[in-house]
């Protein structure tokens, strides 16, 4: 091969200016004294209506502790990336997070599949991680530096089955909706189905974008169900819900918490009358006795939120917010040593939070049991606590 | 007997929102050979559109559906204007490239406009779903109905009838030839611009009542309806009207008979067997693929 | 382009390459570059198919989930060894695209885009649906990290270098089969289908095999995706992503090899950078893809060699 001397004179610069902007960047990164928490949430995309809340929750939580003088003395600082619910996105910005903001924790994802992405990257540079995911495969099986808050399906079915047990009913007829959220919510309850003596007559799904369900509905009133459940997130099961009262269906109707937000009532109308769904005691929390010792959390929360941002709180922002107090309380005193820090969120008890009161520990790093949910009904286009 | 008629119902609602945004392509196909990947957005800004009018602002139906329609279709004619005619080499590829462009950037206008959040609105009337042998038929399936059939009349009646749609039609045949005899085929263009977006924006408007509207709605919508516009033979009315219907009423029996969860895929394996057995599609012939 | 200014384009491919192997120490900049590469192996696979032989495919991103969906279940749920799963993933997806391309292949244009999507939605639902094996919506965990002999690619540096030799190997094969005879033929099924059968062309085999061909570079690119992420889900493999690998060849220049690395490039950092406008983002991003195929509709390679020629005209003279 033959270079020409223009040629070599070409290469030699360009490669040394390839070098010296990579070096530049990489030397330009010096940390202030403020702790970085990275946070990745779906702000955008399908999933928006969760990493949305969320971002704004934890950057309310930020806010709060440091007007309240930090952790130790020093700042918290956000760094907070859009996941856009894209598991590759999620992997860069964790990238991100790790390698060039050098974050001490990261909170977030907002979906199971990105938090599944996210993990083997955090395990490997061993950061404590809190994810605001429902999946129950997130903490099952433990992983050292994986936490998470957001109440999983396990408890909201169990605390659906205890209902339905309640009165009589054996069959129920499934409807789920075909993603991660649906799917996992399927599996759990078909698994805890026998152990509450409750047969699932019918499973079917419908698609995130799907614009009537009324198909599925009638397959499944075919086998005569006791209750039908249906699992998933806005806007699915508001069309869900209308399509029952249009088919004239009469079995009580369940919906999971991922509907558990006054945008479900809005949506559905008419139609949400006498559903009944668990969800965490943010939406009855005017409803709570003061004895609740989430009272005073929740009541703070929902007062800071409404006001910093002007618009109704939603159900899922306090993933993020609990992420932030409880990471903020197992880093006291740490200096930021990031084992430290594992080991105080492993240990933290009876922290009241908004989406539960928090027990970790070494075989359990949800943390919550199901009093986390309370079985709410839709009356007139409100939330009552049903007992 | 009482299932099947119910899964029909259902089918049939969806068929005619799927052959409302199919006829859309097929027209915009028959005069410009172009699919317009942002068709689907033009369906989700009529959805939006109607709920804030009728929902939002209260306004009575007649007007916010006149206004809505109108609207999205001055957007369709800008978008021909703005972003189609400029393009320096009109190849099929470039095309695609920038129709798939517009539905990102319409998406992101979208969700500038209305956030992230789903919206609903009132069915049309507020008559109860009518029994019909146990199952049920919504009124709001009737106003789908009838808007469509009312349509497609007025539709056929325009290219047929009408000087305007004579010569919509000769353009389809051939733009030159259409040029030679003294059409403005550009203005041609730019109307069939406007019918197709302002078809889309229809079909949005009369679902909006029966399903939550966000944002985001439109992908999986437009291609439903490519689907649909291929399954009866692009460029043709009728087929566009036929593969709405049978899409519709195949996915709600796929649903009963085979499994939920494999709905769409039983859409998609019947497109690719007719593809394989009539790529013209089920009307569409070599020869008279045209209106 | 002459042999010898070839020679020179790879050596300065390698030495660009060994030099950000060696000089980015930051695992997240290492990370981009690998996606980049990663994207490149798509678009160029793509290319083959679509800028060279003509045949449009929307629905790409099925081979490039099969590769990923295949190595996942066979190295997770089986322990094969990854050096036995790649041959397996990639000869899987050519054996589907062998399949599916014998009746789909026979239709054209619009059709053809329409008949690729379908199969592209098809196998995205039993991704999803046949959770059994596939882990479902929630998607597949527990990929193990990819080893070969005594080498493990575990950390960014070492993927980085086995993905980039993996790009430079496939961009040298397109090389040759575009400067053979078969390269020949399949510009001339491009330019004209039925004067290439005229002329003696079998433009019903040559297009299976490109076909083939692509669709087994597609599984070879979801085969380093998987083994990099550790976790795959269908979403990953959608029609959305079929249409951006579209985008990625048309906005780099089709018949362009060295289109497809910028237009991946490209596509691959644009969002990165377009973070900036966070609410604004996909309205930008809308529009700048618009705005390149208005007025550069031979993609800003093509767009920017054009200039690039006339310059070094002008200067010859």
């Amino acid at each position: 091969m033959i270079l020409s001397a223009k040629w070599r004179t070409v290469l030699t610069a360009a490669a040394v200016a390839v070098f010296m902007v990579f070096s530049q960047v990489c030397l330009a990164e010096a940390s202030g004294d403020n702790y970085k928490i990275g946070g990745i949430f779906s702000v955008t995309g399908p999933a928006s209506f969760l990493g949305d809340p969320e971002k704004k929750s934890m950057n309310l939580a930020i806010e709060e502790i440091n007007e309240a003088g930090g952790v130790d003395g020093r700042k918290l600082e956000a760094v907070i990336y859009d996941t856009e619910g894209d598991p590759s996105k999620t992997v860069t910005s964790v990238g991100k997070l790790i390698n060039k903001d050098r974050v001490t924790a990261i909170i977030g994802p907002s979906r199971t599949p990105t938090t599944l992405a996210a993990i083997p990257r955090v395990q490997r540079a061993e950061l404590p991680f809190i994810s605001c995911a429902a999946g129950n495969k997130i903490v099952e099986p433990i992983k050292p530096w994986v936490f998470k808050t957001a109440q999983s399906d396990i408890q909201a079915v169990a605390s659906i089955y205890k209902h339905i047990k309640q009165k009589g009913i054996k069959k129920v007829g499934i409807i789920t909706v075909a993603n991660a959220f649906g799917e996992s919510g399927k599996e759990q309850l078909q698994e805890q189905a026998s152990d509450f003596g409750i047969a699932v007559v019918r499973s079917e799904s419908f698609g995130a974008d799907d614009t009537d369900m009324t198909a599925q509905l009638t397959k499944i009133r075919q086998e005569d169900p006791g209750a039908i459940i249906c699992w998933g997130t806005n806007p699915g099961p508001a069309v869900v819900a209308k399509n029952i009262k249009q088919l004239d269906i009469k079995t009580p109707l369940y919906m999971s918490h991922g509907v558990a937000s006054p945008k479900f009532i809005e949506l559905a109308g008419k139609a949400a009358e006498d559903i009944l769904l668990p969800t965490g005691k943010i939406l009855v929390a005017d409803l709570l006795g003061e004895d609740d010792p989430q009272k005073q959390v929740l009541s703070n929360y929902i007062e800071a939120y409404e006001s910093r941002y002007n618009e109704t709180v939603s159900g899922f922002g306090g993933y993020a917010y609990d992420a932030v107090y409880l990471l903020a309380s197992a880093m006291k005193g740490t200096g930021g040593d990031k084992e430290k820090i594992r080991e105080n969120l492993e240990n933290i008890s009876n922290h009241p939070g908004i989406s539960g009161v928090f027990n970790f520990s070494k075989t359990d790093h949800n943390g919550l049991d199901p009093s986390a949910f309370v079985m709410v009904r839709i009356k007139n286009g409100d939330w009552k606590l049903v007992e | 007997m009482q299932e099947i008629l119910q899964y029909l119902f259902s089918g049939i609602t969806n068929g005619a929102i799927y052959a409302v945004i199919a006829v859309g392509f097929s027209m915009l196909y028959s005069s410009t050979e172009l699919i317009n990947f942002a068709h689907g957005e033009f369906v989700m800004l009529g959805a939006l559109s109607m709920v804030t009018l009728a929902a939002g602002f209260g306004w009575p139906l007649v007007p916010a559906f006149v206004l809505t329609v109108a609207a999205v279709g001055m957007a369709g004619l800008l978008f021909e204007r703005l972003a189609i005619r400029p393009v320096r080499q009109p190849d099929h590829i470039v095309l695609i490239i920038i129709t798939v462009g517009a539905s990102i950037f319409l998406r992101g206008l979208g969700m500038l406009i209305w956030g992230k959040d789903a919206y609903s609105m009132q069915p049309f009337s507020d008559h109860p779903p009518i029994d019909v042998a146990g199952a049920k038929l919504l009124a709001q399936s009737i106003w789908i109905l009838v808007i469509v059939m009312a349509l497609t009349a007025g539709l056929h009646l325009f290219y047929r009838r009408t000087l305007t749609g004579k010569a919509m039609s000769a353009c389809a045949v051939s733009k030159k030839a259409a040029w030679i005899v003294g059409i403005p085929t550009k203005w041609m263009v730019l109307l069939a611009f406007a019918l197709a977006t302002a078809m889309g924006a229809v079909a949005g408007a009369i679902i909006a009542p029966v399903t939550m509207s966000s944002y985001d709605m439109g992908t999986v919508l437009g291609l439903k309806g490519f689907c649909a516009a291929m399954l009866g033979g692009l460029g043709s009315l009728w087929g566009a009207i036929l593969g709405g219907f049978l899409l519709g009423i195949l996915e709600a029996l796929g649903v009963g008979f085979v499994s939920s969860g494999l709905k769409d895929a039983t859409a998609f394996v019947l497109l690719l067997l007719v593809l394989y057995v009539r790529p013209q599609g089920i009307i569409g012939s070599a020869e008279v693929k045209r209106f | 382009m002459g042999d010898r200014s070839q020679k020179i384009i790879y050596a300065v491919f390698v030495l660009a390459v060994i030099l950000l192997g060696w000089g980015i120490d930051n695992a997240y900049y290492l990370q981009m570059l690998i996606f980049i590469g990663i994207n490149t192996l798509l678009a160029l696979s793509l290319n083959m198919l679509m800028g060279y032989a003509g045949q449009i495919s929307l629905g790409h991103a099925a081979f490039y989930g099969i590769g990923a969906y295949v190595t996942a279940i066979l190295t997770a749920t089986y322990q094969v060894p990854p050096l036995l799963s790649l041959p397996a993933a990639v000869c899987m997806a050519m054996f589907v695209a062998w399949i599916v391309g014998i009746p789909t292949l026979r239709l054209s244009g619009y059709y053809l885009g329409m008949g690729t999507l379908g199969f592209g939605m098809i196998v995205h639902i039993v991704f999803r649906e046949w959770s059994s094996v596939t882990g479902g919506a929630s998607g597949f965990v527990g990929i193990p990290p990819l080893t070969a002999g005594p080498l493990t690619f575990d950390s960014e540096r070492h993927y980085f270098f086995l993905v980039w030799t993996v790009v430079l190997l496939a961009i040298i094969m397109c090389r040759r089969i575009i400067d053979s005879r078969v390269g020949r033929a399949l510009r001339a099924i491009h330019d004209g289908e039925k004067a290439a059968a005229a002329v003696g062309v079998d433009t019903k085999k040559l297009k299976l095999q490109v076909f083939v061909l692509s669709a087994g570079m597609a599984a070879l690119a979801g085969f380093l995706y998987a083994h990099l992420i550790y976790f795959i889900s269908p979403g990953t493999f959608g029609f959305v992503t079929s249409i951006r690998i579209v985008t990625m060849v048309v906005i780099g220049g089709m018949a362009s090899i060295w289109g497809s690395l910028f237009g991946a490039s490209l596509l691959t950092l644009l969002p990165e950078w377009l973070h900036a406008f966070s609410e604004f983002e996909m309205v930008v991003y809308g529009l700048i893809l618009m705005t390149v195929m208005i007025f550069l509709p031979r993609g800003l390679t093509r767009g920017l060699l054009d200039i690039y020629e006339r310059y070094r005209k002008n200067n010859d003279r």
